[in-house]
């Protein structure tokens, strides 16, 4: 099953290679994995998209804790959440083309933030799911660059990630 | 001269370090910044400083261009702090660990940048994989040109990152006091392991002197060791044990390290339940004790595997299920309830899914289970029990480890049933790798916890004879011996010069069998008896190389001289004698479950008929 974890994290030079480092050795996976600064210049927050079986994410969750940089560790995916990835995409739009590629941004309340002749690029956000289904919904060979930033979420309600 | 264990003190929240000794001798004292009156030192002075307030007796190092002014600063502190050259910076590092194993303190050492820091890597894995609190101090390039390829770089905190509890680069003087404290209390806290701090060589100059001030209160908001058992689960844990029917303890390293023999001893005793150990955990009970049914795993008893394979409740103290233990995951314990105590919650349900987990520091969890057995007044059963050791008995009846008395050859099993009787079981023996390894575990009955050192978890070849010098540089009047193999003896030979410069009279026991003979065991059961480079050609004659570096050399070949050997050996209590035991090449170890193979699948000694084991 996927699990999205959100950690935060000391802001030290190695926290970002012990994390990458451990999934490496230990042979789990990172589907994506986000870190930047938080309103606490000492914290960053990481959020890490991995599957495995019940138990692989217990370890994983387990191990995150022992490493000394983590601060502190929720699975979203315990609860209700919500979760939202950007993706920047540059497809072909020329000819019919064209029109048929805004239709399709509008339907998915994409938006379009640079336009050539013959290319658009959109901008789209939200889970990671809608990202994908606009890649396949995108008429074949017209995409010439995906840039996806990996998910982020925040649990819904009214309790914070904090110290 | 025995500090007070800094352990104790890590585990009251926040901290307490040793109060900051005035900072003697070099530096003269003058008003701090703030007005309060730190000494003001250089990051060289700071090191040393830090290390006497941490109580450090002894530093093992090798010096280099990157940790000059460190060692400039501990020329002028000699008399306060000891440092003992080694040979190799593996051999520090093995030495601190053996220190640290046999005392319950943290091992410290210190080299140099690029192959200082490379070297010491074999050693802090071996203390990593084993859980053992240990300080390395690396010195780095100086920080301006850390990452451009300089002479001696090399990426130490990346490369130890996967072999260390922690590791620091320490970038700015004024908090390098700070970070020497964080390593040695994440070192000895929670689960113990080592800790790297690299220095570069800018930050120890000695013209720039900052106010030291040693911090005696700490918190590290992200580390937080559990420091007792929960005790619901703990009275769940003292039912099921009362309930049992055939239990079984199973203990490990994690008993030794954190000290919890006494309160282990009087719980096994109170229960009367059987008890065996891990090759880590030997000596956190009384081996010689009927209840102890021997050490489990690849080279365990029979009966220890075998009421492994059978147990209904198997109560798991500071051991971690490691696949030499296991065997065959599948076949595991099939009919258990499993408890498991340990202080890192990371190595509950690891590899074994338990039934009834409790992450504390082992001794304290013993302790309360202890309480709360004596609080409710149970008893187990004592007519299951009954019934329960004599099917331990009976598996104890075909005496497993035995092996031919009679033979012409010296058996390495009668080289180390010798040395326990020539040392009255008064030793601490520190162990190389292979098969002289398994027979002083199988042949040598501790009746305390830290006398038996070992690499259980990398197996490294090599690690006996520094370790020696640690055990013996913090007991000097105690017996400490090597067992070793003609192989692993080479790894650090170079370290019978340290044994000598600090005459340090550890006896060196080498089962001389001419063999990797661990490896030509694999080779003959599971490769048809292709030896492939495993017979040891152009040994030295090792009594000869003993006497160059200063020592006693004896060697021994027939099993009648052997007793006489030993105790002429151990009746120099001043010297090295390093005793060449020549044993029969061709013995192996048994028992011997074959990797991938369940705990009841054993192989017994080719002398056994398969009637006996009916
Ligand atoms: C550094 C290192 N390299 C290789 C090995 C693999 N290995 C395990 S036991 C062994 C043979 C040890 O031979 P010896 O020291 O003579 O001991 P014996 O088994 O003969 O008692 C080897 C090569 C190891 N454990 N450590
Ligand atoms: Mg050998």
């Amino acid at each position: 099953m996927r699990h999205i974890l959100s950690m935060l994290v000391e802001n030290e030079s190695g926290a970002l290679s012990r994390i990458a480092g451990l999934f490496s050795a230990r042979g789990y996976n990172i589907e994506s994995l986000t870190v930047a600064p938080t309103n606490d210049p000492s914290l960053s927050r990481m959020t890490l998209v991995t599957s495995g079986n019940d138990d692989i994410v217990e370890q994983i969750k387990k191990q995150l804790n022992k490493l000394i940089d983590v601060v502190k560790l929720a699975d979203l995916s315990d609860g209700e959440h919500i979760e939202r990835e950007m993706m920047l995409i540059k497809v072909r739009a020329a000819g019919p083309d064209r029109e048929e590629l805004k239709r399709l941004t509008e339907i998915f309340r994409a938006k379009i933030i640079d336009v050539t002749d013959a290319s658009y690029v959109v901008e789209l956000t939200g889970a990671s799911k809608k990202l994908d289904a606009f890649i396949s919904a995108v008429p074949e060979g017209l995409i010439t660059e995906v840039v996806r930033s990996g998910a982020t979420g925040i649990a819904r309600g009214d309790k914070g990630l904090t110290l | 001269m025995q500090q007070p264990r800094l352990k104790a003190q890590a585990e009251v929240s926040p901290v307490q370090a040793h109060p900051p000794t005035a900072a003697a001798g070099a530096t003269e004292q003058s008003a701090g910044p703030s007005g309060s009156s730190a000494a003001l030192l250089s990051g060289a002075e700071i090191t040393i400083q830090a290390l006497i307030d941490e109580g450090v007796e002894f530093v093992f190092g090798y010096p280099g261009g990157a940790v000059l002014h460190i060692y400039d600063a501990l020329f002028r502190r000699q008399d306060e702090i000891k440092h003992i050259l080694v040979r190799h910076e593996q051999g520090a590092t093995h030495a601190a660990d053996g220190y640290a194993r046999a005392t319950g303190k943290c091992g410290v050492c210190l080299v140099t940048s690029g192959p200082g820091a490379t070297n010491a890597v074999t050693g802090i894995a071996t203390a990593y994989m084993d859980s053992i609190p240990m300080v390395v101090i690396t010195g780095q390039v100086p920080t301006p040109v850390i990452g451009s390829d300089a002479f001696q770089e090399v990426d130490t905190v990346g490369i130890t990152r996967p072999c260390v509890k922690h590791n620091f680069l320490v970038k700015d003087v004024n908090r390098l006091a700070e970070t020497i404290r964080k390593a040695f209390f994440i070192a000895q806290s929670g689960r113990p392991g080592p800790v790297v701090v690299d220095v570069p060589k800018d930050i120890t100059d000695p013209s720039i002197k900052v106010p030291y001030d040693y911090p005696r209160d700490l918190r590290i908001r992200s580390y937080n060791p559990a420091r007792r058992g929960h005790l619901g689960q703990i009275r769940k844990a003292v039912e099921a044990m009362v309930a049992a029917k055939r239990p079984v303890f199973y203990t490990g390293g994690g008993a030794v390290l954190d000290d919890a023999a006494a309160p282990l001893t009087e719980l096994v005793r109170a229960l009367g339940f059987p008890i065996t150990s891990t090759l880590m955990g030997l000596g956190a009970y009384p081996m010689t004790d009927p209840q102890f049914i021997g050490m489990l795993g690849m080279h365990g008893t029979y009966e220890a595997n075998m009421a492994m394979h059978e147990t209904d409740c198997l109560i798991a103290i500071g051991a971690r299920f490691d696949d030499r233990v296991t065997g065959k995951i599948e076949h595991f314990c099939p009919h258990a309830e499993i408890i498991h105590v340990d202080v890192d919650p990371s190595s509950i349900s690891k590899t074994v899914k338990v039934h009834i987990p409790i992450v504390g520091p082992v001794g304290s969890v013993v302790t309360d289970m202890l309480g709360i057995l004596r609080g409710m007044g149970g008893r187990p059963d004592a007519e299951a029990l009954a019934a329960w050791w004599a099917q331990v008995d009976a598996w104890r009846s075909i005496q497993c480890l035995r092996y031919d008395r009679e033979s012409a050859l010296i058996k390495p099993q009668l080289a180390v049933e010798t040395l326990y009787q020539v040392t009255n079981g008064d030793l601490y023996l520190t162990s190389d790798v292979g098969q002289h390894q398994m027979f002083a575990a199988q042949f040598y009955p501790f009746d305390k916890p830290r006398r038996w050192i070992n690499s259980g978890g990398l197996g490294t070849m090599g690690f006996g004879l520094p370790a020696a010098m640690g055990v013996q540089l913090a007991f000097p009047d105690a017996q400490v011996a090597c067992i070793s193999g003609e192989a692993s003896i080479l790894m650090c030979i170079q370290e019978l010069a340290t044994c000598k410069q600090y005459d340090l009279p550890i006896k060196v026991i080498l089962l001389n069998n001419g063999y990797m003979g661990m490896v030509r065991q694999w080779q003959e059961f599971f490769y048809e008896s292709r030896y492939a480079h495993s017979y040891v050609d152009a040994l030295p004659d090792f009594v000869a190389l003993a006497d160059s570096f200063g020592h006693v050399g004896m060697r021994v070949e027939r099993p009648g001289d052997l007793e006489a050997a030993m105790q002429e050996a151990f009746a120099m209590k001043d010297r090295l004698v390093f005793l060449d035991v020549v044993v029969d090449p061709t013995e192996n170890v048994y028992p011997m479950i074959a990797a991938g193979k369940g705990q009841h699948e054993m192989h017994l000694p080719p002398t056994m008929s398969e009637r006996e084991l009916a």
